[in-house]
């Protein structure tokens, strides 16, 4: 993939320096709306190929989590640092703007959970999902088609309709169109933001099932923001628990979920995984 | 302010200063163009001034011009190639009046042509300055509405929108289907609109040995293209940027590989193709030229 | 034979001739003369300083007969005057507080100090067309009252000292007032420039959107807290002399709009105003204005943007009839050459798309969606 602005570092250096850090580390992260708290003093390190859920409930400050770290939002105090592809650590707040933009466009991606807000609904499928390759640099149309085309078949929409615009789309259609643009510079870490939300079930589970394929191919990194502890299961291998803007339990995906050791996530897991 | 009324009032606000503007007023203007000339297709914001004519009909190019014309230089102004073209005739005749110049139809005389859709046929040259009238300077205007996000847009070199909509252009049609105000990337750094010209005339810009300056009254901008400057018709690999091309020759005086307007002769369908650049097609009509309907009397409006 | 499209200068110079007869009109009737303009027909005089940036009556009347009574022609002119006159400097702020007052209403108090003058207003007049002005009656001598003895503060000022109302804290000292005859405009604009960007607005224009935001396009519960029309000194500093002296006076409207606040964020729950300030007589324009100010003001009051009265992009860009004008006429100019390209690309399109529906292709889209020509 094209990626004139990051410098390639010493390859073999960064190869194994890079596997023994996290690729993104948040530390003392918080954000404060005037008296109201959005999230407070949060730390946590996700790894290479590592799948995090952040579940709570709505209100809890999950969402402005997301958005903090994918610099969506600017924080109140805390940092957030990323390894690069060349293997250094980039303060993503300290980045210039142009930086910035250039990582959320190539080696970032982020799921809406609308996909009205993730995607051009008046520009055809295979434009949408070639934006990311002309941004940056690719200049031949039958290549960038070609990419859109088979990026179309990976999320399962046929590839006669790569002329059609979303608006014709089903929901689960438009979900796995916005998940193709996200990853056709072929990202490092995806940000999403409850991808299901909203879908019939029988749509989810053919989503979930979709993006569980997609993530262990490409060995992506998920930060995924959801209230359905069943998504967590099925998706991650670790999981944040917040409330009130704070984060209350983590751990290992089938650890919490068996054994929650916080009261909150013990009625949150009883309350839902036995209905 | 005085009740009193004078009625001879009008004799005294006749009175202009050397080419309608004032000279502060020039000096802001010649540092704006400056500016642009040291960023190539760079959109510098200027404080635009309310000029006798309406916005829309050419106030940038004519405060452009007014601001670098001096007493020595030879004007020529077009409007769709044309010198005898109305607003053409007008600000011609404004230059005429408020700068006493010496105006002319000949390309190859004019320092300064100020035009409005076409690049002229000929050739330009080292020392003459093309002054463009531009109505909206933007090219990412129609993508993107807002004058901070472009801003942003071209900032940042985010150019990739550009790109989506050719693209749509090719998914749909086959082709790129965008036939004037064609955008161009300058110096390969920013993405420019060439002003409301045919693409045909697009490949004239590229490393001109003319000044070319454009200037746009009501959205308050002023760039510029230096001489010898790369001027890149943005397009796909493999769906290259092509210009129109016309399937006969003018039909005054036979040039081939030129713009042609298309004129309707009757009600039953007759037409003739003409140079849209009347000095060129008269210059070659002086040199023998003939077309198929050479002969034929042209009748000018009343 | 043709008529090629191809103005000469003859043609230009008939037509202005032509013109020139038609302003004038049956020359058996007494042409009208700029005192009969700026006396009779006063408030488009009013109207046209106010927009054309530049307080001349005699002007403003002179463009007004010149532009056959089009006014925004008339403003245009004044315009195009305007801008070629050198700048010595600029006035000190007036002070509205000290203007000696023809016309004062307030709707948030029944009465306050300095009164509730009605003055010159079409208010509460009955409209009924009046046969007798379509000849010269005599009017009665108007009835001049005692000049208010206590001075008539400013509802601002009034509400103010208890903290129910926002401060006007002056910009900072150092800081120059915009100026946008001068500089470029840059998005997002200060107050001051959105302000002087407002008061030289189509009065038709804002009055739209004055009127949308009462209607629930980003309502903001306003009352007119006070309308007041007089005249004020303009002071200027001559670097000769180092202090202010009195250099003429200017008729203003003036209106400060008071609106129900609930506070935000940043703000504590108060009233906020909207501005308003016109050369002459203007009332609905600077009420118009003062709406917009205050709709324009979301951003800063930490107020969510929905309609398109806060969009000051939207608002300021499209606010100045001169431009407007002059853009939407320009379509009148020739666009032969672009039209050329589109005809051939639609010919083009057209025989494909023919060429396809013959083999049985249905699906070519044709793009409806063409710029307007520029």
């Amino acid at each position: 993939m094209s990626d004139e602005i990051l410098i390639e570092g010493d390859a073999g250096f960064a190869a194994v320096a890079a596997s023994e850090r996290p690729l993104l580390s948040v530390s003392g992260l918080s954000k404060i709306y005037g008296a109201r708290i959005g999230c407070i003093d949060v730390s946590f390190d996700v790894w290479p190929g590592e799948v995090l859920a952040i579940v709570g409930e709505s209100g809890s400050g999950k969402t402005t989590l997301l958005n903090c770290i994918s610099s969506r939002l600017a924080p109140t105090t805390g940092t957030v640092s990323y390894q690069m592809r060349d293997g250094r650590m980039g303060d993503v707040f300290r980045m210039s703007e142009a930086e910035r933009r250039h990582l959320m466009r190539t080696d970032w991606g982020f799921v809406h959970q609308n996909p009205i807000d993730g995607l051009r609904m008046s520009v055809s499928a295979g434009a949408n999902v070639g934006e990311r390759l002309m941004a940056v640099g690719q200049r031949h149309y039958g290549s960038i088609r070609a990419e859109a085309s088979e990026w179309l078949g990976r999320v399962e929409i046929d590839a006669d309709r790569i002329d059609d615009q979303p608006r014709a789309f089903s929901g689960g259609m438009r979900q796995r169109l916005q998940i193709a643009r996200n990853l056709v510079t072929e990202p490092r870490l995806v940000f999403m933001d409850e991808p299901t939300g909203g879908l019939d079930v029988s749509v989810q589970a053919r989503l979930l099932d979709l993006l569980r394929g997609l993530v262990s191919d490409l060995g992506l990194s998920v930060i995924i923001v959801t209230h359905d502890l069943a998504v967590a299961r099925l998706l991650s291998d670790r999981i944040l628990v917040m409330k009130e803007g704070r984060v209350i339990e983590s751990g290992l995906t089938d650890r919490v979920l068996d054994d929650p050791r916080a009261p909150y996530t013990q009625l949150l897991v009883s309350s839902i995984l036995q209905v | 302010m005085s009740a009193q009324i004078a009625t001879d009032a009008a004799p005294a606000i006749a009175s202009y200063n050397f080419a309608y503007l004032d000279e502060q007023t020039k000096r802001m203007i010649r540092r704006a163009i400056l500016k642009a000339i040291a960023i190539p297709g760079y959109q510098v914001p200027f404080a635009s001034r309310e000029m006798p004519m309406p916005y829309g009909w050419g106030t940038g190019g004519v405060q452009v011009t007014a601001a670098i014309i001096g007493p020595e230089d030879v004007l020529k102004v077009i409007d769709q190639g044309a010198d005898d073209t109305t607003n053409a005739v007008s600000i011609r005749a404004f230059f005429a009046k408020v700068a006493n110049v010496a105006t002319t139809t000949r390309t190859m005389e004019a320092t300064i042509i100020q035009t409005r859709h076409r690049i002229p046929e000929t050739k330009l040259s080292a020392g003459q300055v093309l002054v463009y009238q531009v109505p909206i300077p933007e090219p990412l205007r129609f993508l993107e509405p807002r004058e901070t996000e472009t801003r942003k847009m071209h900032a940042l070199e985010e150019y990739g929108l550009m790109h989506v909509k050719l693209y749509e252009d090719i998914a749909r049609h086959g082709e790129i289907s965008t036939t004037y105000a064609y955008p161009v990337m300058v110096e390969g750094r920013y993405v420019m609109d060439p002003s409301p010209t045919p693409k045909f005339d697009n490949p004239k810009m590229h490393r001109s040995e003319a000044l070319q300056l454009f200037g746009a009254g009501r959205e308050k901008r002023i760039y510029a293209v230096p001489p010898f400057t790369e001027v890149v018709s943005l397009d796909f690999e493999d769906h290259p940027f092509e210009i129109q091309t016309f399937d006969r020759p003018c039909a005054l005086c036979a040039a081939e590989n030129v713009y042609l307007d298309e004129v309707v002769l009757d009600d039953s369908g007759g037409r003739m193709f003409v140079c849209s650049d009347t000095d060129h097609c008269e210059d070659r009509r002086a040199q023998g030229h003939r077309g198929e309907m050479a002969g034929h009397p042209l009748e000018t409006a009343k | 034979m043709y008529v090629a499209v191809k103005g000469g200068e003859a043609a230009i110079a008939n037509a202005h001739r032509l013109l020139a007869s038609r302003r004038r009109g049956d020359a058996s009737v007494p042409a009208l003369t700029l005192e009969q303009i700026a006396g009779q027909l006063a408030l488009g005089v009013d109207r046209v300083m106010g927009e054309g940036s530049l307080y001349d009556p005699e002007l403003a009347a002179l463009a007004i007969k010149q532009s056959r009574g089009d006014l925004i022609e008339a403003v245009f002119l004044l315009r195009a005057y305007r801008t070629t006159l050198p700048r010595f400097g600029y006035s000190e702020p007036v002070d509205t507080g000290a203007m000696v007052i023809e016309r004062r209403v307030s709707a948030v108090f029944k009465d306050l100090p300095g009164g509730q003058l009605l003055g010159p207003t079409f208010d509460y007049t009955h409209r009924l067309l009046d046969p007798e002005l379509a000849g010269d009656h005599p009017v009665a001598e108007p009835v001049r009252g005692e000049a208010p003895s206590e001075k008539a503060l400013r509802v601002s000022d009034i509400l103010a000292g208890d903290g129910l109302i926002e401060e006007n804290l002056p910009s900072e000292e150092d800081s120059d007032v915009a100026d946008i005859t001068r500089t470029a405009l840059e998005f997002p604009l200060g107050r001051d420039a959105r302000l002087q960007a407002l008061a030289r607005g189509d009065e038709g224009f804002l009055l739209a959107l004055g009127y949308s935001t009462q209607r629930g396009y980003a309502r903001s519960h306003p009352f007119a807290g006070e309308i007041r029309i007089g005249e004020v000194a303009v002071e200027m500093v001559l670097p000769e002399l180092g202090f202010a002296v009195c250099i003429g006076r200017v008729r203003l409207t003036e209106c400060q709009m008071v609106n129900q606040f609930k506070g935000s964020a940043k703000v504590p729950p108060q009233f906020t105003t909207g501005y308003g300030l016109v050369f002459g007589q203007a009332e609905r324009k600077a009420m118009a204005m003062a709406l917009c100010d205050r709709a324009l003001r979301a951003a800063e009051l930490g107020e969510d943007i929905t309609a398109p009265a806060q969009d000051e992009e939207f608002v300021i860009s499209h606010s100045d009839n001169v431009q407007a004008t002059g853009f939407v006429e320009h379509l009148k100019l020739p666009h032969y050459v672009d039209f050329q390209a589109e005809l051939d690309l639609v010919r083009r399109m057209r025989a494909e798309h023919a060429a396809a529906q013959a083999t049985g292709r249905q699906d070519i889209a044709t793009d409806a969606s063409r710029e307007a020509a520029e």
